[in-house]
């Protein structure tokens, strides 16, 4: 860390209407590094965005975007950032082709510029076919992939996603995904806000929860995970006398019995340890209906620092809107 | 190459004019809309209303012509609150705001497509008026005049309609509140029947705002009515509404973000 990193915000806060949406965020993104940030609706994820992509002042504390004020310099972040919103912002009565010419002029690249970045840009993201349609006739996954790409236009090294796949299919949120992989592989630094907890843990090299407009917990997937407690084994075994036969053979490993045929196992997660409970039961002449390894997830996460679930929406946010 | 900001100015300006063009020709529907109500009107009250109407010495289609022509103008003008609003509800205006672009570009693109959009809905009203009778007196010049009318008209509407697109924020809004504005002020002006029949204090109202100006000196201008001051008036009227309009516009643009 340091500070040249790309984003950095400390302490920012907003209200509306006597509303707390952030209270006190502070954030650090590094170079080339991707930072989710997760919370359920109305934790403050927008409003962070929009602060930081210079469309809303904060109330308080300070925002440096590739080291610019994004109060006072808000127009070199604006040359420094690519935007995609909530909703796919595209323009519906010009085509995927024109839409992306016009962006990249308004980024004030020449003509020929833009005409040649927008045939790139249409090819790398799979709407070559589509160019010459208006974009009202698009799916939903073309009008987002649009999107996107017409925040890349001008290449910026920054680049703020307001949850990117929110409402698409699963082929193409994971189209998405690839997109994003690329874009951090070419050295993109990437703030995204997900409520998707698997995109987080798929796409971020750090994770920022936040909740009611505070920073609740920080760190890596794995760090977050490890938090929570330890992994463990979950064994299925085919009738209730074999479970009681089980907990005997392993006694103080148990952590507990799920129901009358499934009970879960403490473990480290290492081969050797889950090795040893399995070979243990062979020896017991114990039959394993089925076994899984089970990793601590984010919604465990979730659900331990906040108390409620990711998905119990909060809409405070929207409420005001 | 680093050019001057005027020249990015000027260039923003013209690619988001290009955008709002394209606009006109790809959503056809919206000029249908904008023009099919004109000639219901101008049907209804040239065959239906007009022979119950004394205009004097001028016939009623001849009179007719012009205040149809400026009620479609000021709806047409509320074309712009229906696009602005458009662009906040899908996002559009974020994006826009997050470029090193000039802010009073995006509203210009919506007003000059507006001013395009109203001359192409003026000519096509103009042509039907003619095959039901309409026979205007005009020169060459006279029509130049009119359609410098029409085009400051549309301008001080249009930027009157980019604050109440920005305010309303939704498109269902806009549709009520320009009714509620452009209603009253299209009827209660000289566009269908002459003030002097209406109750006093709503021919006082009638005779000095300035649809009834514009429209006066368009009438004028067309089929030789008496001009008196109208054109001047319609002129102060037009260009003191888009002097105070612009700069709200622009503030609210820039300010809007606070959702």
């Amino acid at each position: 860390m340091s500070d040249n990193d790309p984003i950095i915000a400390r302490g920012l806060k907003k209200s509306f209407k006597n509303v707390d949406v952030l209270d006190g965020i502070d954030l650090r993104v590094e170079r080339g590094t991707v930072l989710a940030l997760l919370g359920p609706n109305g934790a403050g994820k927008t409003t962070t965005i929009r602060i930081l992509s210079t469309l809303l002042p904060p109330d308080g504390g300070q925002a440096l975007v590739n080291g610019f004020d994004v109060v006072r310099e808000a127009k070199q972040v604006r040359r420094s950032i690519g935007l995609t919103g909530q909703y796919a912002a595209v323009d519906e009565y010009l085509t995927g082709r024109e839409n992306l010419e016009m962006m990249g002029k308004l980024y004030h690249l020449s003509s020929n510029d833009s005409k040649r970045r927008a045939i790139q840009l249409l090819e790398e993201f799979d709407l070559s076919e589509a160019a010459n349609r208006i974009a009202k006739t698009y799916s939903g996954g073309m009008r987002r992939r649009l999107d996107l790409a017409l925040s890349l236009v001008a290449t910026p090294p920054i680049l703020f996603l307001d949850e990117p796949t929110t409402g698409l299919d699963p082929r193409s949120r994971l189209a998405i995904w690839d997109r994003i992989e690329k874009l951090v592989y070419d050295g993109t630094t990437i703030l995204l806000t997900t409520q998707y907890l698997d995109e987080a843990d798929k796409l971020a090299d750090r994770i920022v929860v936040i909740d009611h407009g505070r920073v609740i917990a920080e760190g890596t997937s794995n760090e977050l995970k490890s938090n929570v407690g330890n992994e463990r084994l979950e064994l299925v075994l085919p009738t209730e006398e074999e479970v009681r036969k089980t907990i005997e053979a392993l006694r103080t490993e148990v952590l507990r019995q799920e129901d009358n045929r499934t009970i879960t196992v403490a473990v480290d997660g290492s081969i050797t340890h889950v090795k040893k409970i399995l070979d243990l039961l062979q020896n017991s002449a114990i039959e394993v209906e089925s076994f899984t390894l089970h990793k601590p997830t984010l919604d465990d996460v979730f659900l331990q620092l906040t108390g409620h679930e990711a998905t119990a929406a909060e809409t405070e946010e929207d409420k005001i809107k | 190459m680093e050019r001057s900001a005027v020249f990015w100015i000027v260039r923003d300006t013209y690619v988001l004019i290009v955008r709002s063009l394209r606009h006109i020709f790809k959503n056809l529907d919206q000029l249908m809309a904008l023009v099919i109500q004109p000639i219901m009107f101008m049907l209804l009250f040239r065959y239906v209303f007009g022979g119950a109407i004394n205009t004097g010495s001028t016939t009623y289609v001849n009179y007719l012509v012009a205040g149809i022509l400026i009620q479609m103008a000021a709806f047409g003008a509320m074309t712009t609150s229906l696009n602005v609003a458009a662009d906040l509800q899908r996002g559009i205006i974020d994006r826009l705001k997050s470029l090193p672009i000039a802010s009073s570009a995006v509203m210009t693109g919506h007003v000059v497509a507006d001013l395009v959009r109203n001359v192409l809905s003026s000519i096509i009203l103009i042509a039907i008026s003619l095959l039901v009778g309409f026979s205007p007196t005009a020169s060459i010049q006279d029509w130049l005049l009119i359609t410098a009318i029409l085009l400051l008209f549309t301008l001080a509407f249009s930027w009157l309609a980019a604050i109440i697109g920005l305010l309303a924020r939704t498109v269902e809004a806009v549709q009520w509140i320009s009714f509620v504005l452009v209603f009253p002020l299209t009827f209660a002006s000289s566009a269908f029947v002459p003030t002097k029949g209406m109750p006093e204090v709503l021919r006082i109202f009638a005779e000095n705002q300035p649809v009834t100006h514009v429209i006066e000196a368009m009438r004028s201008l067309m089929v030789g009515t008496p001009m008196n001051d109208h054109a001047l008036l319609s002129a102060i009227w037009c260009i003191g509404i888009t002097v105070i309009c612009v700069p709200i516009a622009s503030y609210l643009f820039r300010k809007h973000s606070t959702k």
